[in-house]
Order: C-alpha cells, then sequence, then structure tokens
C-alpha cells in the first residue's frame, strides 16, 4: 500500500486551491496539491473579463464600496446567499486583487483624462481623475450599480493563475499532476485524506493528511452545451456526496451565460457587454431594453439569458443549420478598443467562427456557465458534518451567490476564499484537539473498496458504454433542467437519469487496460456525474418556486415564504437512485439586506412572514444611526468581522476614503 | 469497414462537411510491454466547423477508446493540447478540419516526456523551467500593505508585460527548437520569455546580473542559433525573436562588464 502524508490535502489545482495551499504553506503547514492537468491549465484560466472589487479607481466607479458591492451581490443572489458570507467576501475582494498586483498581476491600468467609451449604444467622453492615473483600472459588468471589475485586457483569469501558480512554485509546493481522487478516507466524523489514482499509470495510493480541501471547480459537463472546460465534470463535489455524510448545498442552481458562441458554447466575456455591446435579434433589433429598460443588456447572467430563450422562443432568433441563434454586437467598440481590451474574443471569433469582430455580429445562445451549488460547509470553509474536510471556490457552497452568481465574482471568490480557507485549515492544523491518530486499517479498507471497483470495471462483464451513458446525461441536463424549468419535464428528467444511474453499475469496457485508459476514466467518472445530475433535476423538481437562475415556468414567482431555504442534498445509501433532499431555512431576521425586488427582472414575488418585521428594524437602525459612519451603522445591522481571520478585518483604502499616513 | 469515398479537397478550398477525413495518429504507450510507435489510421465524416477536439473526441467515443490525447478548455487557451499536425507544432482544439488536407499526420509533440500516443508531459518540463529561472515575482520592498492604495503602474507598461504574460506554456516553441534537439536542458523560448516577462516589471528586484546567472551560458540565451521556429509557431503570436534578441545583449553586455 503506497501511502503519502502531508498537512494539508488540497484537491484542485485551479486558482482556489492554489491560493489556499499557499495560505496554509505560509502559515508553516506542508501542503500537496492534487491536479488532473498541469496546474496552469485549470479552468480558472478562463475567466476572461474580470475580478469584483470595489476598488472604485475609475471615475464611473467612484463612490463604490463594500456596501454598494454587498447589496449587488445578495440582489443577484436573488437572496439566495448567506450575507455574513457575502460581507466577508466583500471586505476581502479589494485586497486579493491588491495582493496580486503586488504578486505580479499586470492588472490593466487606468489613464489620466479624457477617453471615450460606449454606454447604453451611445459614444460618450469620459474622464478620469489624475490622481487614479496608473491605478488599478475597473469595466462595467452585469448586475453591478458601480464599474467594479478589475481586469487585465480579457485574460484576468490567465494572468491571476500564473501569478498565483508562480507563489506555490516559489513557495515549493508540490502539484502532483496528473492525478485524481477517487474517494475521501473517513469515519463518518472525521475526514483522513483521500484516495488517488495516478492518471499516467493507473496506480493507487492513499494520501493521509490533517485537513482535506476540496477545490476542484465546477460541473458544467453535465451538461451538453456549457462553457466549461472538459474537466470540469464535478468529481469534487461527488467525493463529499459519496461520503454520505457531507451534504452539497443548492445543487439545482445552475447559471447559463447569455453569451457562448454558438454552437460550440466557447465563452466570450460579460465584458464584451460591459465595454457597450449589444445583443440583436434576427431582424438587427436591439432587444434587451424592451424587456429589461433598467439594466437592458447588463441585468444579471440569469434574467439576460431567460430573455434571450424567450426572445428566441418568440420567433426572433437567427436561424443556422444548428438550430437558431442571437446576435452580439461589438463592431461599435471600434477596432482599438477589440484589439487591446478584448483580444481573447477577438482571436476566439477569428479562430472558432471565422469571423473578424471588429466587423461582424458573433453568433451567441446562453450555454451553462456556474455551478452555484457545491459542498457544503461554514463560513470558515469546513463541513459542518465532517470535521478536516473543507472546500473552497466553486466546488463551495459557504455560500455567496445563492441562486445566481453575478458576473466578475467567481473569479474573486477563488482568491478570497482560497485566503480565508486556507488561513482556517491553518487554525484547524495549529489546534491540538484535531491531531488524529489515522487508523490504518480504516485506509486499507478504502484503498481496497477502489481497487475493487476499477477491477470490476475492467474485468467485469458489464455492456453499458460508459461514453454514451455520458452522452444522453449531457443531453437530458440540457433539454431539460436548463433555463426554463418545468414539473412534467424534471419528473421526465429524474425517472431517466435515474434508469441511467443503474445502467451505470453495468458499464462494460472495450478498453480493458487499468493503466492510462480514457475510456476507463469516463466510466468510474459517469457513475459520480449521474449522482450530481440527479442532485440537481430531484433538487430543481422540489424547488416549487423561482429564484434566480433556477426558473419554472410552473411556478414563475419566487416565494420567499415557502422557499427562502437552502436544499442539502445528502447520499446515505449507495445503492440508492436518488439523494436524500433536507432544507436550511435563512434567517431572515438576521439579514442586513431583507429580501425585496432586485432592481431587475420579474417584479412579483411572495415575502417571508418575517420581512416586513425585519425591515422595519433595519430602517429604525438606519435612522437612529443617522448620523454615524457607514461601519457603525453595518455592524449594527449585522456583524460579521468575527468569523474574518484577523489579518483580513481591515477597512480598505480607496481614492476616496483616504487615510492620513 | 466503411467504403464512403474520400474525395480529395485543397487545404482551405473545402466548405466544410460532407467529406471524409483521414487522421493519421502516431501511436505508442511506453508503458504496455511491447508497444511500438506506429501509424494508425482513423477515418471519420468532416462535420461544419469541426475541429481536431471535435474529431479526435468523436474517434475515441465511437472508434477506439484507448486513443490518448490531452484536451482541457477546447478553447486556445490553456495550452493542453500542443501536438504536430502535419508535422507543424499546434494547437489542435484551434485546428480547424476544413484546414486539413485529406489525408493529416498528427504526432506527439517530440522533445517532452512521452505519457502515450499524442498525450506528452509538457508540465513537468515547464514546472521544471519555473523552477529553473525562478519564474515567481521578487518583490522589491518585502510585502506590501493590502488594505492601503495599490502602487500605480504606466498603464502602457503594464499592458506590454501582459503580452509576454500570454504565454500558454504549451511547448510549440520548445517543440519546434532546434537547440532543444541538440541540448536537452536548453530553457526554450518559453523560458526566455519569462525572464523578459520579469525583466521588464518594475516590482522585480533582480537585476540583469541575476539574470546573467540565470540564462548568461548556452543552454540560456547563448544556446539560441536564431532561427526562431519558435516565433513563427507560437500560438499566442508572442514577439519571441524581439525578447530573445533584447534577452541577448542585455545579457552580452553584462558579460562583458
Amino acid at each position: 500500500m503506497k501511502v503519502v502524508q502531508t498537512d494539508v490535502l488540497v484537491i484542485g489545482g485551479g486558482l482556489a486551491g492554489l491560493r489556499l495551499a499557499v495560505a496554509a504553506r505560509r502559515r508553516g503547514h506542508d501542503a500537496i496539491v492534487l491536479s488532473l492537468v498541469p496546474a496552469k491549465r485549470s479552468h480558472s484560466k478562463a475567466a476572461q473579463g474580470g475580478m469584483q472589487a470595489s476598488l472604485g479607481n475609475v471615475i464611473k466607479g467612484q463612490g463604490d464600496n463594500e456596501d454598494v458591492h454587498f447589496e449587488d451581490t445578495v440582489r443577484g443572489s436573488d437572496w439566495g446567499a448567506d450575507q455574513a458570507v457575502v460581507r466577508m467576501f466583500v471586505n476581502t475582494a479589494p485586497k486579493a486583487v491588491r495582493e496580486l498586483a503586488a504578486w505580479g498581476v499586470p492588472w490593466s491600468r487606468v489613464r489620466r483624462g479624457d477617453r471615450e467609451v460606449v454606454i447604453n449604444g451611445q459614444r460618450v467622453t469620459i474622464t478620469e481623475r489624475d490622481e487614479a492615473h496608473g491605478l488599478i483600472a475597473q469595466r462595467d459588468f452585469g448586475g453591478t450599480k458601480k464599474w467594479r471589475t478589475c481586469h487585465v485586457s480579457d485574460g484576468t483569469g490567465h494572468a491571476m493563475l500564473q501569478a498565483v501558480a508562480d507563489q506555490a512554485i516559489a513557495a515549493s509546493i508540490p502539484v502532483h499532476e496528473r492525478t485524481e481522487a477517487l474517494a475521501l478516507i473517513h469515519d463518518g466524523r472525521r475526514c483522513h485524506g483521500a484516495i488517488v489514482r495516478d492518471l499516467i499509470d493507473g496506480s493507487l495510493a492513499a494520501y493521509l493528511a490533517k485537513a482535506t480541501a476540496i477545490a476542484t471547480g465546477g460541473a458544467g459537463r453535465l451538461y451538453r452545451v456549457t462553457t466549461n472546460a472538459v474537466i470540469c465534470e464535478g468529481i469534487g463535489h461527488a467525493l463529499a456526496l459519496e461520503t454520505g455524510v457531507a451534504t452539497l448545498g443548492n445543487m439545482e442552481a445552475v447559471q447559463f451565460h447569455p453569451t457562448g458562441i454558438f454552437p460550440a458554447g466557447i465563452l466570450v466575456t460579460e465584458g464584451c457587454r460591459g465595454d457597450g455591446g449589444l445583443l440583436k435579434d434576427v431582424d438587427g433589433h436591439r432587444f434587451m431594453p424592451d424587456y429589461e429598460p433598467e439594466k437592458k443588456e447588463l441585468a444579471s447572467r440569469d434574467v439576460v439569458s431567460r430573455r434571450m430563450e424567450q426572445h428566441i422562443a418568440a420567433g426572433k432568433g437567427a436561424k443556422s443549420r444548428w438550430g437558431e441563434h442571437l446576435w452580439l454586437d461589438i463592431t461599435l467598440l471600434g477596432e482599438k478598443h477589440v484589439r487591446t481590451n478584448l483580444r481573447e474574443v477577438y482571436e476566439i471569433c477569428q479562430s472558432f467562427l471565422g469571423i473578424d469582430p471588429t466587423r461582424d455580429l458573433i453568433a451567441v445562445r446562453p450555454a451553462q456557465h456556474y455551478t452555484m451549488g457545491g459542498v457544503r460547509t461554514d463560513a470558515s470553509g469546513q463541513s459542518p458534518q465532517l470535521a478536516g474536510l473543507f472546500a473552497a471556490g466553486e466546488a463551495a457552497c459557504w455560500d455567496m451567490h445563492g441562486f445566481n452568481r453575478l458576473g466578475g465574482n467567481s473569479v474573486a471568490e477563488t482568491v478570497v476564499a482560497g485566503r480565508i480557507v486556507g488561513e482556517s485549515i491553518a487554525d484547524f492544523c495549529d489546534d491540538p484537539a484535531n491531531d488524529a491518530t489515522v487508523p490504518m486499517g480504516l485506509v486499507r479498507e478504502f484503498l481496497q473498496r477502489e481497487q475493487g471497483r476499477l477491477d470490476a470495471l475492467v474485468d467485469g462483464n458489464g455492456s453499458e458504454d460508459a461514453s454514451a451513458l455520458r452522452a444522453r446525461m449531457q443531453e437530458i441536463m440540457t433539454s431539460r433542467v436548463g433555463i426554463f424549468r418545468s414539473g412534467d419535464e424534471l419528473q421526465a428528467a429524474v425517472d431517466e437519469l435515474q434508469q441511467l444511474l443503474e445502467r451505470s453499475r453495468r458499464i462494460g469496457l472495450r478498453c480493458r487496460d487499468g493503466g492510462a485508459n480514457p475510456e476507463l476514466v469516463t466510466a468510474y467518472r459517469v457513475q459520480k456525474m449521474l449522482k450530481l445530475a440527479l442532485c440537481v433535476a430531484y433538487g430543481a423538481l422540489q424547488r416549487t418556486e423561482s429564484r434566480g437562475a433556477h426558473f419554472r415556468q410552473d411556478h414563475p414567482r419566487r416565494d420567499d415564504a415557502q422557499w427562502l431555504k437552502r436544499t442539502l442534498a445528502r447520499w446515505p445509501d449507495a445503492a440508492a437512485t436518488l439523494p436524500s433532499l433536507h432544507y436550511e431555512p435563512l434567517d431572515v431576521m438576521n439579514m442586513e439586506l431583507p429580501p425585496g425586488w432586485r432592481g431587475y427582472g420579474a417584479k412579483d414575488y411572495i415575502d417571508h412572514p418575517d420581512t416586513a418585521r425585519r425591515a422595519a428594524e433595519v430602517a429604525a437602525l438606519r435612522e437612529r444611526l443617522a448620523g454615524q459612519d457607514r461601519f457603525a451603522l453595518q455592524q449594527a445591522l449585522m456583524p460579521y468581522e468575527h468569523l474574518l481571520p484577523a489579518a483580513l478585518r481591515g477597512r480598505n483604502e480607496r481614492l476616496d476614503e483616504r487615510w492620513s499616513t | 469497414m466503411n467504403e464512403a469515398p474520400v474525395r480529395v479537397v485543397p487545404r482551405e478550398a473545402s466548405g466544410g462537411g460532407g467529406r471524409r477525413l483521414k487522421l493519421q495518429v502516431l501511436r505508442h504507450n511506453p508503458r504496455v510491454a511491447g508497444s511500438v510507435p506506429h501509424w494508425q489510421t482513423y477515418e471519420l465524416d468532416e462535420a461544419e466547423g469541426m475541429t481536431l477536439f471535435i474529431a479526435l473526441n468523436e474517434i475515441r467515443d465511437q472508434q477506439d477508446p484507448s486513443l490518448q490525447f490531452d484536451f482541457v478548455c477546447r478553447a486556445g487557451i490553456c495550452g493542453s493540447c500542443a501536438m504536430l499536425v502535419d508535422g507543424r507544432p499546434q494547437l489542435a482544439c484551434r485546428t480547424l478540419a476544413r484546414t486539413l488536407g485529406p489525408v493529416t499526420t498528427l504526432a506527439p509533440l517530440p522533445f517532452f516526456e512521452l505519457i502515450g500516443d499524442l498525450s506528452v508531459n509538457t508540465g513537468k518540463w515547464m514546472r521544471g523551467m519555473s523552477e529553473r529561472v525562478r519564474g515567481w515575482l521578487h518583490a522589491a520592498g518585502g510585502e506590501s500593505d493590502i488594505d492601503r492604495i495599490e502602487q500605480p503602474m504606466d498603464p502602457e507598461l503594464a499592458d506590454r508585460i501582459y503580452e509576454l504574460d500570454r504565454c500558454i506554456e504549451c511547448g510549440c516553441c520548445v517543440a519546434a527548437c532546434g537547440t532543444a534537439r541538440m541540448r536537452e536542458d536548453f530553457v526554450g523560448a518559453a523560458g526566455m520569455n519569462r525572464v523578459a516577462r520579469f525583466r521588464l516589471d518594475p516590482r522585480d528586484s533582480r537585476s540583469d546580473e541575476d539574470w546573467y546567472d540565470i540564462v548568461g551560458d548556452d543552454d540560456g540565451v547563448f544556446g539560441c542559433m536564431s532561427l526562431l521556429a519558435c516565433h513563427d509557431v507560437c500560438p499566442k503570436e508572442l514577439p519571441l525573436a524581439t525578447q530573445i534578441a533584447y534577452l541577448r545583449r542585455a545579457m552580452v553586455r553584462q558579460g562583458m562588464t
């Protein structure tokens, strides 16, 4: 039995995983990062448009601060988010962007003086302040009141990942590339590490750790049409689910990005619309103002994606041999802007569509983009059910996005959560109460179980085709668990997914090699993915309301009275074909921002019985503290700073909130 | 056996769709006893807009589940899928089938450790390169206070640093390099570009004296024979020729002092 020991085992080599490994390492704990691919190839790299942080350097960001970012994020979440976690996030995001600047990220910078920008389809001149010259620039994004998205051209994730991966190399953190965790080792109360497969030679090893962190990103590949990389199969989610103990939160909350290029689904950034690009229909008509007079193209992603599909259903899509789509028009931004600030978009359009986006329209249609659901953790990033198991980033549900994430908030979350959860992992490892003797019998049992599963696939006599099962699952998810959902469709999806799950227990391989065998990998992953697909579809079936990205045509209203609660999915019986669902209520009486209208999208919703009472309390507090600064008011409304590591509690300086030196 | 006739379509002339693609793949699995490198031919129907990402996955799903290759982003930004397409290093995900001739050869990138078939271990080499050129920012002036307003930077300079930071470590430049063929420890264009990137960055404290210690020899910038295939094949169109020339001049200057 090959055994590898470390303090912190990080599963996933993207921004969140690397950042938390660096944080734990700086606190003196050894860390090993497991990654399916070389770390710098992780999907974090695909973040294009930028990261939200309320620096307020550009003139259109003036007046931005944590309070504005907080409200935008909670409204974006359709009140599904944990507001204390959102507060932790918005206070840390400016620090994270500045730390990355110190680590070498070449953030795009403000140029003083006049510049021409496109706002609401019009060319206007804005003037940047002298004192902002050379500071980190922000662009506009959907669902935000201020220009807040810090960016490196439109290769933000790439540049961030370079810098964070470089820091991991500088800290001599080993990244075990081309390895895959197959199962968490646990005794029902405590997690001790993972059984890990070497994807090059197929061998198994037990990695034992005081703390294990899941940072494996999203599960976009449950869907046929997705912007996600091919490795985003939700395997980290499944590792937690298959413990039978840990829970997944809000798996039915799935985001569809408005501008996947059609039909390949490759992302073009929200920055296209943030910088002034328009959505047009078959007649060349700009249709978003008809539906969303307030925010137009820059409503939140769930709203824009729904309006686009609604417009296509109304017969206004452009037709092509693969079906219908709409157009994204960035020609009005001018060639220089596109080739400097949207150069990845330019390259993608050239390479995959054979068009020049400075002259031609881009064919787009919404595509699966982000998994709001994830491994349920507390605000420190730890699983409430399984001590020593942590999660961060897209794989986690701690829960800052609720039912819809704002653009630019996820890549910001990776480095913010990586830092915060890295600190709490270090605290956990420092505490002698968490020292545990790992029972080697248990480890051997898990190793043998996993080897047995692989052997059964390689040597067994099953007859089901793994890639066919995966393709069918992806088709069901795309056609029946997509943007518009209904009870009938969801029930049909759940029924068929259950059949697929049963069939996946009888997979037979054509290539019977236990080593680097891509078919074997597909086989054991599709068994896991089907369980996740069922968590999504079954959770969506049960949730008889519409909230954020979860839209039920048969229940079109948000229903705070019944559904202001988080879905928790568990899979206690390995032989079952459905998860067990239970629900965790959100406490309106503790909310800084009580539920209301988002400022875009549907205006009718059913109030929670506590909402009016809490709104009155909040109003009274605001009145009573009218003369005091915003921090005092915030503290009175919803204290959160105790949840942050001490090093991250400081206030953030801005041009308009200068500190005396 | 599919007997559909293969229509000969000149490069760039196919409208896409309707023809049979023939892909000859160089196969070998060094971990399987008795495996020897050999060509295997696959045929499939070309679809409109088909890329090598789509074609190879279709082959694996429908014809040969054992075929090894690497894709991650399939959008030309992660650098996983570099391979030799008709002998030229390029990203397979960005290679449109309509630009291919009637028969196309696919082979793994040379120089890197072979994992199997079209999959090579570029990640291991790139990590080694990063460690060797100490490819992370060596901050001038220690830790900064992240609660305070950040240090300003000239906007043009930030853009120029990003230009060099765009390397996706795909390995095309090294696979195309004449020197790498003769010197297995050669740092490659990717390594020299990394040095150029930090040399340009005023936040980095290192001087040319430090850089000379790292790349001032024949495994570094003086090993380059200026064949510059690296520049020609770089899928991100990085200005490698200029950067290597600048770096060499600076290192010569440093070596003379």
